[in-house]
């Protein structure tokens, strides 16, 4: 089957039903998105399929039918995103290992709503569990990251 | 202060082992240097000047920070420890972690080991600490844990880059004919401003390195710092914001397999039935094989990719053996309690707690049972590893936070010698002391002898993670106090039992060895705290119940933050005293402990009246040398009770960065609230009942409070970090609660009493 990831394509031998997520780390080689808990309740490996957050853990490959977008495809260290700025300046991340999946959670909140409140991000950013407890950082680097991209940065 | 830090010849190697690069001097064994590890692994024109400093001709100049970077930010703050000291900016360096070697040993984690609280300076005291140190030594432990690891390496990495920044300038000396006093360094160059030359590190690199080491070095005083005492940018902030493969989980090797283990749910118990047929022949699979370790007995799934893997270890049928422990949580409930009747060690004893008991007047004495359940680590990570056994030699690939111990274990499992292993530490997707574990190195090792020479990358899922961890333990407590006239105790017994970690934790890694001695960590966080009561008395009990037990970050404080502090409001509410007024009282003999106290206060303004709905609580624990005051806030909200605002103020003696610090506090309240609201791990047929975060939750966004904190520098020892913020977070919050509601809640978690939004 096809999968397009990061704006290149993939010709892959899976089992329809292999989530998503292992189709990108073992198939692929895209290991942005990482495993937490393969039911969809921690968010460590959210993607984008074509700009919608989606939890490739629990989505089987083979109904994947747009374009996929990982953490590896929104920036790179040369040339960040906005939200990933955001991110190291306001110097979010300790273990790091849930990180990938809170900024695809923030990129999507920020392309759906310019300037969230506290109750947006709430709602965006519930399903992203960090045990290393960096929410307050989070909420700062979402909230300047909106500015970043507002300033058109 | 000390305004030049001489060190006398002796002291430099005692405290910074192989810091002269392979002196041998000294009288005893203990004081003869290791090895300097970089030696053998030295790139094409890399010089090395200690096991912790490399520089290249072309001026790559790499710093070793052979500790465990689990989220803590340690791999920064001790490479500024060295960059500080080789004058050198913190963007000019590459950290490494570094090879698994002896040379890296620990010696603070166990220089709080002894029967001695961390403000006690007695003689007897100091010499048990110095003596664990150089036990530290012998054992050789490189091993992060016990908020240690900047206070081990405080002085000796500072060493480090005194002692090869000396080198550097001795050789431009040399080179350029002129006194190495009149030659000054900065970013990373030697320059002899009366001639406007100037010579990069890496130029001198090789010839410094020949030279012999000094017998003493300056170091900078604290007013001179340009990077330690300030925030620093972490130095791998950039690969986890764009997703690296930094963690183990990320390994991928040529021809790799993939795998997984499926191991007895009843701990210790062996398979007595198993039907392997199903899943050897389900696509993808490429061998099953039995695990028989330490840690127990099960399965190894390998196979061509990870989901393959997973799905042919749900497909194994397999009996497993009845347990040697109770089937369930009440039976092991009662266990605790029985334990909790018999004699204990007893830690901590002043005054005479029976006499001030037997004639006690009835009304005067307040008597409380608390309960904690057992804990999963439950890291963002999975337990993973990666390993390739071919040519008699194994490569082994994982977050962990013990690499000598890696070595050793993997070396025996596959049976080969240490110097036939070498492990490759990557970052870890959090620690919190489940990786000090070693089952998922020697699952991996074990299986990597079965695939013909080819890599395997062995994940574990969620449920084998959550339902195979060396859990925090269980523990009950029986609390009594005295008050006085004017309602302050006079009299307080403390009684405590919980399994013990340390046997357990011997079982696993050292069976051989059988534990000496008291488990202080049942008691650590009781019988250590800061207050003064005429008779005061703490004792431990071990309980045998042999679920495997673990490290949990802040250990036993984890457990005796919640029931000293606890009682010590209860305390407070039953004498009608302030429950700060009564902590300034109690902790007078120890100024370090009423200023976090009267800080943390002023700070939540405690005493002015809060709108009908609201109230706080606080708590103070001293642990791993920090002097922690929490205070939380509650709201009574129509969905259930709101953590509103937490202020922490803490005494670390010296904070080498406040930015990470700040960040660490926070995260240890978060990690024990987060407990205390909502987890427990519980059993049923000898098998835990939780599985995955739909079960075993934590603390999500849109439950976490703000924060406030503040960084106090009174007591004259550095304290640790990444676990102090833990141990008065879960009692603050139950104090709050009482404040609010009324209700005593004395067992976690909480959320078994009441709802949280």
């Amino acid at each position: 089957m096809r999968l397009t990831v990061d704006g290149q394509s993939f010709d892959i031998d899976a089992d329809p039903d292999m989530p998503l997520l292992w189709a990108l780390r073992d198939l692929i080689g895209k290991t942005g998105p990482k495993f937490g808990c393969g039911i969809a309740a921690c968010g460590a490996c959210t993607v984008h399929v074509d700009g919608q957050p989606v939890r490739s853990c629990s989505l089987p490959v083979g109904q994947v039918s747009g374009a996929v977008t990982t953490i590896e495809g929104i920036g790179t260290a040369d040339r960040l995103h906005p939200v990933q700025q955001a991110w190291l300046e306001e110097q979010v991340a300790q273990c790091g290992y849930c990180q990938a999946g809170q900024i695809m959670s923030a990129v999507a909140l920020l392309d759906e709503v310019a300037d969230p409140s506290d109750a947006d991000i709430d709602n965006a950013m519930g399903g992203n569990l960090c045990r290393c407890g960096t929410y307050p950082k989070i909420r700062a680097a979402i909230r300047k990251a909106a500015a970043l991209k507002t300033a058109g940065l | 202060m000390a305004s030049v830090g001489k060190i006398a010849r002796r002291t430099f190697l005692i405290g910074a082992a192989a810091v002269a690069g392979g002196v041998a001097v000294g009288y005893y064994s203990y004081r003869k240097p290791f090895p300097n590890p970089l030696e053998t692994d030295l790139g094409k024109g890399e010089a090395t000047f200690n096991p912790y400093v490399k520089i290249g001709a072309d001026n790559t100049i790499t710093i070793v920070a052979p500790r465990a970077e689990m989220g803590q930010g340690i791999s920064t703050t001790l490479a500024v420890m060295v960059a500080e000291e080789l004058d050198v900016g913190l963007e000019q360096v590459k950290v490494e972690h570094g090879p698994a070697s002896y040379a890296y040993y620990n010696a603070a984690i166990l220089e709080e080991g002894g029967p001695f609280a961390f403000f006690d300076e007695s003689m007897t005291a100091q010499a048990v600490r110095s003596g664990l140190g150089v036990v530290g030594k012998f054992l050789a432990l490189q091993v992060t844990g016990g908020s240690a690891s900047a206070r081990d390496g405080f002085d000796k990495m500072r060493q480090a880059g005194a002692a090869a920044r000396h080198l550097l300038i001795a050789a431009a000396a040399q080179k350029l004919g002129v006194a190495a006093a009149d030659l000054e360094t900065a970013n990373g160059s030697i320059v002899h401003k009366a001639s406007g030359k100037s010579l990069t590190y890496g130029a001198v690199a090789a010839a410094a390195a020949a030279i012999a080491p000094p017998a003493e070095v300056r170091l900078r005083d604290r007013a001179d710092w340009k990077l330690l005492g300030k925030p620093q940018k972490r130095i791998d902030m950039l690969a986890k914001v764009t997703g690296a493969p930094i963690f183990g989980i990320d390994v991928r090797l040529p021809d790799m397999l993939y795998g997984t283990v499926k191991m007895s749910p009843r701990f210790w118990a062996r398979p007595v039935k198993a039907d392997l047929a199903k899943a050897e022949k389900m696509p993808g699979v490429v061998k099953i094989v039995p695990l028989e370790t330490n840690y127990g007995h099960g399965f190894g799934i390998i196979a061509q990719n990870t989901w393959a893997a997973f799905k042919a270890a749900d497909a194994i049928d397999v009996q497993w053996a009845d347990p040697e422990y109770p089937l369930g949580s009440a039976a092991i409930s009662e266990v605790l309690k029985q334990a909790l009747g018999t004699k204990g060690s007893v830690m901590r004893n002043n005054g005479d707690v029976d006499t001030a008991f037997a004639d006690a007047p009835r009304e005067r004495v307040i008597e409380a049972d608390y309960a904690v359940p057992y804990l999963a680590h439950a890291t963002m990570e999975p337990m993973n590893a990666t390993a390739r056994f071919s040519d008699g030699a194994l490569d082994i690939w994982c977050g962990n936070q013990a690499p000598t111990l890696v070595r050793q274990l993997c070396a025996n499992a596959v049976g080969i010698g240490h110097d036939k292993v070498t492990v490759h530490t990557t970052f870890m997707g959090g620690g919190f002391g489940r990786r000090v574990e070693m089952d998922y190195a020697l699952f991996a090792a074990l299986m990597a002898k079965e695939t013909g020479g080819r890599p395997v990358k062995v994940t574990w899922t969620r449920e084998e993670d959550m339902r195979h961890d060396a859990y925090r333990p269980a523990a009950v407590g029986k609390f009594q106090a005295r008050l006085g006239d004017d309602g302050m105790p006079v009299a307080v017994d403390m009684r405590i039992a919980s399994p013990s970690m340390i046997a357990s934790t011997l079982r696993r890694l050292f069976p051989s060895i059988s534990p000496i001695g008291p488990d202080k960590s049942i008691v650590d966080g009781a019988y250590d705290q800061p207050y003064t009561i005429p008779d005061y008395r703490v004792s431990g009990v071990a309980a045998p119940v042999s679920i495997p037990a673990g490290a949990w970050r802040s250990v036993g404080s984890s457990i005796n933050g919640f029931f000293h502090e606890g009682f010590m409001d209860e305390i407070a509410a039953a004498g009608k005293v302030d429950p700060i007024e009564m902590r300034k009282k109690l902790m007078a003999a120890y100024p370090p402990a009423v200023k976090v106290v009267e800080k943390v206060a002023a700070m939540a303004k405690w005493g002015e009246a809060l709108p009908a709905g609201k109230a706080k609580g606080m708590a103070f624990t001293l642990s791993f040398g920090s002097w922690v005051g929490e205070i939380v806030q509650v709201a009574d909200t129509p969905a259930g009770i709101r953590v509103e605002k937490v202020w922490i103020a803490a005494d670390v003696g010296t904070a080498l960065d406040p930015g990470i610090i700040e960040a660490q506090l926070i995260s240890g309240a978060i990690y024990g609230l987060s407990a205390a609201m909502g987890q427990q791990i519980t059993f049923a047929d000898g098998m835990v009942e939780q599985s995955n975060f739909h079960d075993f939750d934590a603390m999500r966004i849109f439950q976490c409070p703000v924060f406030e904190v503040a960084i106090l520098e009174n007591f004259h020892k550095m304290g640790g970090v990444g676990e102090v913020g833990t141990p008065p977070a879960a009692p603050a919050l139950a104090n709050a609660i009482f404040a609010l509601t009324g209700k005593r809640i004395r067992t976690l978690p909480l959320s078994t009493t009441v709802a949280f939004a």
